[in-house]
């Protein structure tokens, strides 16, 4: 079996009496999409701000790519290879998208602190850019203002903007949300490409995206993981079905 | 031409060319009234490259104007009255020589700079404003209870500093150092303004998680642009004691803090020029008003209110337009 590239090891968090992580297991291997999902308030975005930094877990540890990251920041955790995307878009709105994008080829490149030459000029890092806003189909909209955009396509920068930092795994928190029918079948193409890239850990709520993407599924609830499995295992899961899918215990 | 190019370069004909008028008509007020509005310009754009850029609300900055401003005044002091500064363990002597002066200014409020912001900057938001605040605060008293440099009373300088093959008590020569000074400035805060760094610390400033997902600390984004805007401002304070020949602890008060930060909103923050046009307007409505009464700050907060209600981009937003944004 290959080693995983991100494993997260009986990572626990509570706030308070509430208890959003609960010895949580959860691993993804290279070339793989490994979905999370759980319904509302189950502790998906506590456990991604977990993985991503920022937000320290209670016990437990979180490896990647042989490295325990568990005490580095969400910086040196973005410069070791995790290309987040968030659910609510965080992207520089004053920004155009093509800066947003030089912005993410720059954050990868590292040497930021050169104060005399242009960026915007900067041929290698505008190619970078130039080649993420395609993939995702925003090279249309390069000049636009980032505020200028739909919601649906800051979701698709976002994507492109983790494109630029060649990550090593994507962390991908609800890219789909507020796509529509078209961009969620369009992104959902393009991320079955990616992953033979870099595998991908995605939170969505989408189920028919996560059926037809997912190579395993892990079902949170309340801030336990219930089940892991392929599609067809989670889909014949009886906890799953029960406690997710919102399916009462018919026969 | 953009139409804040065309702004820009019609401030700087406007600096330039009121003085040239004015000496030319031998009005000598005059000229040192434009190189005043010159030397406040160059502590706004210092200040702006930590407000405008990083969104940095220092209410400190006269810390490093006030540093400036004595690090001019304690070597020509000691120069004047042929008194080494230190004598052991190594000789440090006074100077009269302005570019010495500049250099230990901007030093020395670079220093200062990286130590209050390494400190400062853990806080954010209204904490950030009050710790620069006392910071300055802590300054200002220290001067005013240090007797060896004057304490409340200041120091004078009889004779202004002096610059290689210039005259500088002629208003006209002092002016266009300061106004050449102020061009190399502008200069190099246009050019960081769209460098990479300049990128990266105005997306820190819009979005610090976004910065800290492609992998950069604003902290150092932070930390590096309040040093660099202290520097700036030091080098205003520098200037503007020879420019009176004169330091007092009045330069580290906090109603300086105040007017940089006023030269910074009513010109625009975050518009490369803004503080120039800012501190020609302060600098208008000083003369002009304060002709009229000597309470003048009554319509100054007027206008100032005017402005943070109604342009919030300061001059520069009436006038130029929301920054295009450049690629």
């Amino acid at each position: 079996m290959t080693e995983p590239i991100l494993d997260v090891r009986g990572v626990t968090k509570s706030f308070g009496a509430l208890v959003a992580s609960n010895d949580i297991n959860i691993d993804l291997k290279p070339g793989e999409i490994h979905a999370l999902i759980g319904p509302n308030g189950a502790g998906k975005s506590t456990l991604i701000g977990q993985i991503a930094g920022g937000l320290p877990p209670d016990a437990g540890s979180v490896h990647f790519d042989g490295k325990d990251v568990t005490s580095l920041s969400t910086a040196a955790r973005a410069r070791a290879g995790m290309g987040r995307t968030f659910q609510i878009s965080s992207l520089a709105m004053e920004y155009t998208v093509l800066q947003n994008v030089v912005l993410g080829a720059l954050g990868h490149r590292g040497d930021v602190f050169r104060f005399f030459r242009p960026v915007m000029k900067d041929k290698d890092l505008l190619a970078r850019a130039d080649h993420a806003l395609e993939q995702v189909g925003l090279e249309e909209f390069r000049g636009f203002r980032t505020s200028e955009l739909s919601h649906g396509q800051r979701r698709q920068l976002e994507v492109a903007v983790a494109l630029t930092l060649e990550p090593k795994a994507f962390l991908m928190d609800e890219p789909m949300a507020g796509l529509g029918a078209e961009g969620t079948h369009r992104l959902m193409g393009f991320l079955g490409g990616l992953k033979e890239q870099a595998p991908i850990l995605l939170v969505e709520h989408d189920m028919d995206a996560v059926f037809a993407l997912a190579d395993r599924i892990s079902v949170l609830v309340y801030g336990e993981i219930i089940a892991t499995g392929s599609v067809d295992e989670i889909r014949a899961n009886p906890d799953v079905r029960v406690a997710y899918l919102g399916e009462e215990e018919e026969a | 031409m953009k139409r804040e190019t065309v702004l820009n370069l019609a401030l700087l004909a406007l600096l330039l060319g009121y003085p040239l008028w004015a000496w030319s008509v031998d009005e000598p007020f005059l000229i040192t009234l434009t190189t005043r509005a010159v030397i406040f310009a160059i502590a706004g754009v210092g200040l702006n490259f930590a407000l405008g850029f990083g969104g940095l609300v220092s209410f400190g900055h006269a810390a490093f104007f006030g540093i400036g401003g004595y690090a001019m005044g304690v070597l020509a002091f000691h120069a004047q009255s042929y008194s080494p500064m230190m004598e052991w363990p190594f000789l440090i002597e006074g100077t009269k020589s302005m570019p010495v002066i500049w250099l230990v200014a901007i030093v020395v409020s670079g220093i200062v700079a990286l130590g209050l912001g390494a400190l400062s900057l853990r806080t954010t938001g209204v904490y950030f404003i009050m710790i620069t605040l006392a910071f300055a605060q802590m300054f200002y008293f220290f001067a005013i209870s240090w007797p060896a440099y004057g304490g409340e009373d200041g120091l004078s300088i009889y004779v202004r500093n002096s610059f290689p093959g210039l005259n500088t008590m002629d208003p006209i020569q002092f002016f266009a150092i300061c106004y050449v000074i102020l061009l190399l400035v502008l200069l190099f805060v246009w050019a960081a303004a769209r460098s990479r760094f300049g990128l990266m610390l105005n997306a820190a400033r819009q979005n610090e998680d976004r910065v800290q997902a492609v992998g950069q600390g604003p902290y150092r984004l932070y930390l590096v642009a309040f040093t660099v805007s202290g520097a700036i401002t030091g080098l205003a304070g520098a200037l503007f004691a020879d420019l009176n020949r004169f330091v007092s602890p009045t330069m580290f008060s906090w109603q300086t803090s105040g007017e940089i930060m006023v030269f910074v909103i009513l010109g625009g923050v975050g518009r490369v020029f803004g503080p120039v046009a800012g501190a020609m307007l302060f600098i208008l409505l000083e003369h002009v008003l304060g002709g009229v009464s000597d309470y003048w700050h009554i319509y100054l907060g007027a206008i100032l209110l005017g402005v943070v209600l109604f342009a919030r981009g300061g001059l520069y937003g009436l006038i130029a337009g929301r920054e295009v944004a450049h690629d």
